[in-house]
């Protein structure tokens, strides 16, 4: 009943775990258990017992009785990393309060060129440059984000003036908003800047001149990916000619 | 400072634990020493062999009377005179033992009153005793009920306390409860009830919210210090910050940073400019950073300062001049202690400079910020708790006594940035740490070991390898010797917090070498009821026992019943106990309380032939008379 043999698994990766098939819920602990494996309830008796981190290349249901009820084992696959594993209650035994900050914030200030006013954002709220610029476009309601196919802009109806949304990194360097993949961005980014077009002229010659080369049928996650990798480059490099 | 030694008391444990009320309350009255004679002061004695050793406190007397010609009160009056001197609780129970007039002396001397778990002992008895007391420290729920696992409601209520209180002790000036759930009405009578009250101090409470705040501020003249830490405020919407009365306050410290509400800014400025002794003050995280450095410049004084959000408010005008807070931190010449940050933009983070030399206590753990930002702070501070960036820490932190690194996101199956390397880089480089506590996704033996030598001053261990069962992730073996390692080489070490995949040898090293532990946490390790037997029959110092989803039996908990008078608690949920088997040891050991705790529905309970939850504590009281239907106690005659 040990679980002894978790010697032989490998380090426990994130990969070897798939508690899809456990069907528990974050509830009160000792929510009543509805999954499958024989051995629940009875012997092992223990209703919020052992959580079973056995590697699934143990596979055998004979493997100690020390398993969540449910079938865990039956679950294979790749390795890839499970979305969502079921939480024990009070595991790791971190304060509610201490939770609930841990949804960290990342909060960085946005600036309008023109407009009277500054507003923060919080960046951890948000889960790609769309939604973001979406919130933005909320919060500056004079503006409309321009669709192109994969456009970063943001224009103003009202006054016809378009807005490129910049922002600075962790060096201090003003940067196109998209060039980066959105997690890195939220952990680089310092503040933001919807800067007026005709100031951001060299960054929007480069957005010109790779909309070309994107228009695929692809996601425009996989396009704005693949337009940040090469503004990147881009950007390094001044040579350029400038945009008529 | 007062507060710190109150806090400090609030983790520690008892080392003397045997309840002396235990023995003087049975039948051993007549062997009770009685050293100055006769109990009535008119002293009767007139012998006069007796005279010659008067003078001296007499404390090897035979058993029978002894007439001694002074009357017993210039005796008693002496005794209180020096014991008053005695403030550690532990010196006063060894004193109270010596004899009847030692314990009635160290009785009306004692000031403060410490119970580290409200059901060991009932209001009345206790006031009973201890007569001319002015602090309480009150101690309820344990540990584990902080991570959800003990149903709301289960008890710890500060009113019956509070009731007996305003009767036995009109002069109570400082009430500190921890665990317990408190409610309005029972701070409204606490305002009402005590004219000179001046402190409270409320951590890890609930029960109360901002209605319940007011009363104390309106009603307590004297109030010195408001200190909410980590507790439950509910939002009553009441303006507590404008419960306090006009005029110059005497406040001297308010830490509200648990509290989720908003407060009344103007309100508190005005409180914070007519309090001149504030000291410390820790802000939540609605004040904006604008906002506290208009409360820094009033108050220059301050030397434990938690800083808020740390972040602008939500909109604020563009092209205004921001105010210089780096001023503001350099007008602050006393600040040792900083925390808050609860919304930090990091740009703002280099006005901290000018304190971060000064500093003994910083703690970002509530900051969502990177080690590289944290860097340029981190060489000028002396000792620091709560920091990212381990190994910048272990570089410049040459003083470090206490760490605590927490996970930025608590999940399991995350990778995270903190493993062996940060234990073993402050290992090496904060040699006189003292506390740690290290939440982390792996580890390694090598490193825990690489601790235990490098650290022996450790007193307090806790480790959190957050994966369930996971073993030392370079070489595939359990965490056991890393444990042991600890409890070998730290010689201070009282309080264990255990993880990651440990067999019954890890417990066999514990109860082998940690013969001063006081404390151990343990969830999901060990393979067998010998795990257990190890720590219960090995331990002589255990007081306060909490394990979660561990093998363990009702054969292991029957080994510990030559102890368990001498401990504080027990807690064993989702072991492998059974009613029968607790039932056993609630008929062994009458003083005992035996909790079964369960969270099914009633219907469940005769289904149930495991014990989901065992918590089990030494009480002079029996059963508690408010039970919640969700637990049953088993009677010794059961």
């Amino acid at each position: 009943m040990s679980p002894a043999n978790l010697n032989e698994s490998s380090d426990s990766d994130v990969g070897s775990l798939n508690f899809e098939e456990t069907k528990l819920t974050l509830g009160l602990p000792g929510v009543e258990c509805r999954g499958t494996a024989a051995e629940s309830g009875g012997k092992s008796g223990v209703k919020r017992g052992f959580s079973n981190t056995i590697d699934l290349n143990l596979r055998s249901s004979s493997s100690g009785g020390d398993k969540r009820c449910g079938g865990e084992n039956d679950v294979l696959g790749s390795a890839k990393p499970p979305a969502a594993k079921t939480q024990m209650v009070g595991w790791p035994p971190v304060r509610a309060s201490r939770k609930n900050v841990m949804r960290s914030c990342k909060y960085v200030k946005v600036a309008v060129d023109g407009a009277p006013y500054l507003r923060k954002v919080d960046l951890e709220m948000y889960n790609s440059y769309q939604q973001l610029l979406g919130a933005l476009e909320d919060m500056f309601s004079c503006f409309t984000i321009r669709n192109y196919l994969n456009e970063r802009r943001i224009m103003d109806q009202v006054n016809g003036v378009e807005y490129v949304a910049t922002y600075e990194d962790k060096d201090g360097d003003w940067m196109l908003v998209g060039d980066v993949p959105w997690k890195m961005f939220v952990e680089i980014c310092k503040r933001l800047r919807l800067m007026k077009s005709s100031e951001a002229i060299g960054l929007e010659f480069i957005l010109q001149e790779h909309l070309p080369r994107t228009q695929v049928q692809v996601e425009e996650e996989d396009i704005c990916e693949g337009v940040t990798v090469a503004v990147q480059r881009l950007l390094v490099s001044f040579n350029l000619v400038p945009l008529v | 400072m007062r507060q710190d030694l109150v806090l400090e008391q609030m983790s520690e444990d008892d080392d003397r634990s045997q309840p002396s009320d235990l023995r003087s309350s049975s039948s051993s009255i007549n062997k009770t020493r009685n050293c100055s004679g006769s109990i009535s002061a008119s002293g009767s004695s007139t012998s006069a062999s007796s005279s010659s050793s008067a003078s001296s406190i007499p404390l090897s007397i035979p058993v029978t009377e002894y007439q001694s010609p002074y009357p017993d009160q210039v005796l008693e009056n002496v005794l209180e005179n020096v014991l008053c001197f005695l403030t550690s609780r532990h010196d006063r129970n060894a004193a109270s033992l010596v004899c009847k007039s030692w314990w009635r002396a160290e009785a009306l001397t004692r000031s403060e009153l410490f119970i580290g778990n409200c059901y060991a002992v009932s209001p009345v008895r206790a006031m009973g005793r201890f007569s001319r007391v002015r602090a309480v420290v009150l101690k309820g729920k344990p540990r584990f009920a902080d991570f959800n696992l003990m149903p709301p409601d289960w008890g710890a209520h500060f009113t019956p306390w509070v009731s007996s209180m305003t009767r036995a002790y009109p002069w109570l000036e400082k009430v500190c409860l921890k665990r317990m759930s408190v409610s309005d009405n029972d701070l409204a009578l606490l305002a009402k009830s005590f004219l000179g009250f001046k402190e409270l101090m409320l951590v890890c409470c609930d029960g109360f919210g901002t209605s319940g705040l007011s009363f104390i501020a309106s009603k307590c003249r004297q109030l010195r210090v408001l200190d909410l830490i980590e507790s439950e405020v509910s939002d009553d919407e009441v303006d507590w910050i404008s419960s306090f009365p006009e005029g110059e306050s005497c406040l001297e410290s308010l830490i509200f940073d648990c509290v989720e509400c908003a407060i009344n800014f103007e309100a508190l400025e005005k409180l914070v400019a007519r309090s001149p002794s504030l000291k410390k003050l820790r802000l939540n995280r609605y004040v904006s950073i604008v906002q506290l450095y208009r409360l820094m410049i009033r108050a220059p004084q301050l030397t434990h300062l938690g800083t808020g959000s740390f972040s602008p408010s939500e909109v604020m005008a563009q092209g205004d001049s921001e105010p210089d807070y780096v001023f503001a931190f350099a007008t602050c010449k006393s600040l040792v202690c900083l925390s808050g940050f609860r919304e930090i933009t990091p740009d703002y983070l280099p006005a901290i400079y000018p304190v971060c030399a000064n500093l003994t206590s910083l703690n970002f753990s509530y900051a969502n910020i990177t080690a590289e930002q944290l860097k340029p702070c981190h060489k000028k501070l002396p000792q620091t708790s709560n920091l990212l960036g381990l190994q910048a820490v272990a570089a410049t932190c040459k003083e470090l006594r206490e760490l605590r690194v927490f996970p930025v996101e608590a999940q399991e199956d995350i990778e995270g940035p903190v493993s062996e390397v940060g234990l073993q880089a402050i290992s090496e480089g904060c040699r006189k740490l003292q506390s740690i506590l290290y939440f982390c996704q792996r580890m390694t033996n090598a490193a825990v070991i690489a601790m235990s030598e490098n650290c022996p001053d450790l007193e307090v261990f806790r480790l959190c390898i957050m994966g369930r069962h996971r073993p030392d992730h370079v070489t595939g073996e359990p965490m056991d010797e890393g444990f042991g390692a600890i409890v070998r080489n730290c010689k201070k070490l009282t309080r264990l917090a255990v993880s990651g995949l440990l067999t019954d040898r890890a417990f066999s090293y514990i109860g082998k070498y940690g013969k001063l532990v006081r404390t151990l946490s343990v969830a999901f390790a060990g393979d067998s009821d010998m795990g257990l037997k190890y720590v219960l029959q090995g331990c002589p110092r255990l007081q306060k026992l909490e394990i979660r989803d561990s093998p363990f039996g009702d054969a292991a908990l029957h080994s510990g019943l030559h102890h368990y008078y001498n401990m504080r608690f027990l807690w064993m949920s989702s072991c492998r106990l059974t009613p029968q088997g607790c039932q056993q040891i609630a008929r062994a050991m009458p003083n005992l309380v035996v909790e079964l705790i369960r969270y099914g529905s009633l219907e469940n309970q005769e289904k149930l032939d495991d014990v989901e939850t065992l918590y089990m504590y030494r009480s002079l009281e029996g059963p508690r008379d408010d039970v919640p239907e969700f637990v049953t106690i088993l009677r010794a005659d059961g």
